[in-house]
């Protein structure tokens, strides 16, 4: 199996579209560091222009982990993406490319296969949340220094200490991955339906847009159907922000996200083990 | 029988309304290179993906090597190579790294030696460092005939390997077959809609149509009773058409054009006629047998029904 996943990785590493999503976290941030050093105490200013009636702002809030906290909220819409790119090609590209008859002429089960595949593109996922976290987090500190992170958490205004935060940086980016997994599993779902990889990564657009805008609706009907939106949960890391964390709500939106991968796998597994190897 | 390689028993399989296979039974045997032989869309190519586990057959039975395919898959693949149809590869990755991926799937130690002695084999060894995206279609079928024979299997399924070949490439697909059979006493299953390449190659064939088989022997005993479509180079036509007329071989005759006359005649009549032929005057410049897949399959389809 740890053969599997290194052959895995070696060719979604050997491939151009997997760097894309690098070069785009990469550029992506390295501008908004770039607009942040120009023009972000005036942005700080102009967010904070009303509270500095009541309040006085004392300390560093144009910050590493403030302009960190800002990217985050990219990932909803952007990193999934990025995943899509490279998990919708893991069972499509094969067929498109008329390798699935290498691979299963191989004495190896398709349950392996499958796994081996899906544990490869969630690595992917969690590499690519960990340059997302070195280039924000990492170098956002090393150009803008660290100090207290100012958030708005619905109604409320939360300033949390310099100390008390790379600790829930971390598990916000560590519950990401599992948002962002969830992406990735749903990918390699539809990856499974076609032969070619264009579809899976146009329909995964597709049901995480579809779910934004069923979400941002503020309409009793939709407002029901939340719950059942995996994308509902894929912000839940502002929980961690919140103070105190609401471990309870933490807890219910991992299981429900960890459901998600493990059945969209279970599908995605049966699929492939029950098709047809035509192309 | 213990030297049994492939057992196929009541194959079937039927995508939506098409009946691509149809109980079909056949029997390959240690040391065979067994010819399967069809016209292009008689299950040829179902039958190989359901022999290989690509597809499931909806009823039947496969032994390979006397294990069942379904409950015996990783066992009988680790001794089975095969190229299916056109030959697919990483194209973004070298020949040496596709081979070596393969070599890494087949759950043997193949040593880089062996790898570089396979493409020495198929006359890649000098673009074992290119990727394969730069290959011509006949580098890549080469390729697949290294693939296939990376983990030294006991039986080789070789689906339609010399398609899109230059002669050259063919003669050296056919040449590498008859050794593999000779001196590595490999098992070999070749699928083919070119009669000609079977007769070279094979010892053993069958025949399949619309999913089911239509004839099963010996290629010696299956080719030599059947009869030979012979086109004779004249220098008239008519006049050799006259000097048949009172005999047998008139009602053979298939098409007469300005020089040339084609008679459909028994395996040692074409000696017979040219003697013939000259004795009436008629000058006989060529005397070309052929023998089409179609005109087997014909005859065979015909004496069947």
């Amino acid at each position: 199996m740890l053969t599997l996943i290194r052959i895995e990785l070696f060719k979604i590493f050997s491939k151009w579209r997997t760097y894309i999503g690098f070069i785009a976290v990469g550029l992506l941030i390295s501008i908004v560091h770039l607009a942040m050093y120009l023009e972000g105490q005036s942005s700080i200013d102009r967010m904070t222009s009303d509270l500095r009636e009541s309040f006085i702002f004392v300390g560093n809030l144009l910050n590493g982990y403030w302009i960190s906290y800002l990217i985050l909220n990219s990932l909803a819409v952007h990193i999934p993406f990025l995943i899509a790119l490279v998990a919708g090609d893991l069972l499509a590209g094969e067929a498109t490319a008329g390798t699935y008859r290498l691979l299963i002429t191989r004495p190896v089960s398709r349950m392996q296969i499958a796994s081996s595949k899906f544990i490869a593109g969630s690595i992917y996922t969690g590499l690519l949340i960990l340059w997302l976290a070195i280039m924000s987090l990492g170098i956002g500190v090393l150009i803008f220094g660290s100090g207290e992170l100012f958030t708005k958490q619905s109604e409320a205004i939360i300033i949390l200490d310099k100390s008390d935060v790379l600790w829930r940086f971390l598990l916000a980016y560590g519950y990401a991955f599992l948002g962002m997994a969830v992406v990735c599993s749903l990918a390699f779902f539809f990856s499974s339906l076609v032969e070619n990889a264009i579809g899976p990564i146009v329909s995964t657009m597709a049901v995480i847009i579809i779910f934004l805008i069923i979400s941002a609706i503020d309409v009793e009907i939709l407002r029901d159907v939340r719950p059942y939106l995996f994308t509902s949960y894929i912000n839940q890391w502002h929980e961690f922000f919140n103070d105190p964390v609401d471990y309870a709500a933490i807890r219910d939106a991992v299981l429900i996200l960890a459901a998600h991968i493990v059945i969209l796998f279970g599908i995605t597994s049966y699929i492939f083990n029950k098709k047809d190897i035509l192309s | 029988m213990n030297d049994r390689v492939v057992e196929v028993s009541n194959l079937s399989k039927q995508f939506k309304e098409i009946k691509a296979v149809s109980n079909l039974n056949l029997n390959v045997y240690r040391g065979d290179v067994f010819g399967f032989l069809g016209p292009n869309g008689a299950g040829k190519s179902t039958t190989i993906r359901a022999l290989l586990s690509l597809i499931r057959p909806d009823s039947g039975t496969i032994k390979i090597l006397g294990n069942s395919l379904k409950e015996k898959r990783k066992q009988i693949l680790s001794k089975v190579g095969a190229i299916i149809e056109k030959p697919d590869f990483y194209g973004y990755l070298t020949a040496y790294r596709n081979l070596e991926i393969l070599a890494r799937l087949s759950g043997k130690e193949i040593s880089r030696n062996r790898i570089l002695e396979l493409l020495e084999l198929v006359g890649l060894r000098n673009r074992a460092k290119s990727k394969v995206k730069t290959f011509s279609h006949g580098m890549k079928q080469r390729l697949g005939i290294a693939q296939a024979l990376l983990h030294d299997p006991e039986l080789v399924v070789l689906d339609e390997p010399t398609t899109g070949l230059d002669p050259q490439g063919v003669k050296e697909i056919r040449d590498l077959i008859i050794r593999m059979s000779r001196e590595e006493h490999k098992t070999i299953f070749l699928s083919s809609h070119i009669l000609s390449e079977i007769e070279i190659v094979a010892n053993r064939m069958i025949i399949i149509n619309k999913g089911t088989a239509v004839v099963e022997g010996e290629v010696k005993d299956l080719l030599n009773s059947d009869t030979v479509k012979v086109k004779f180079e004249v220098d008239d036509s008519v006049k050799a058409k006259k000097a048949v007329e009172n005999t047998g071989w008139y009602n053979k005759i298939e098409a007469v054009s300005e020089n040339k006359i084609v008679f459909m005649l028994d395996q040692n009549e074409a000696g017979l006629l040219n003697k013939h032929l000259v004795e009436n005057n008629v000058t006989v410049n060529a005397i070309i047998p052929t023998r089409s897949l179609e005109d087997f399959f014909l005859k065979i389809t015909s004496e069947a029904g």
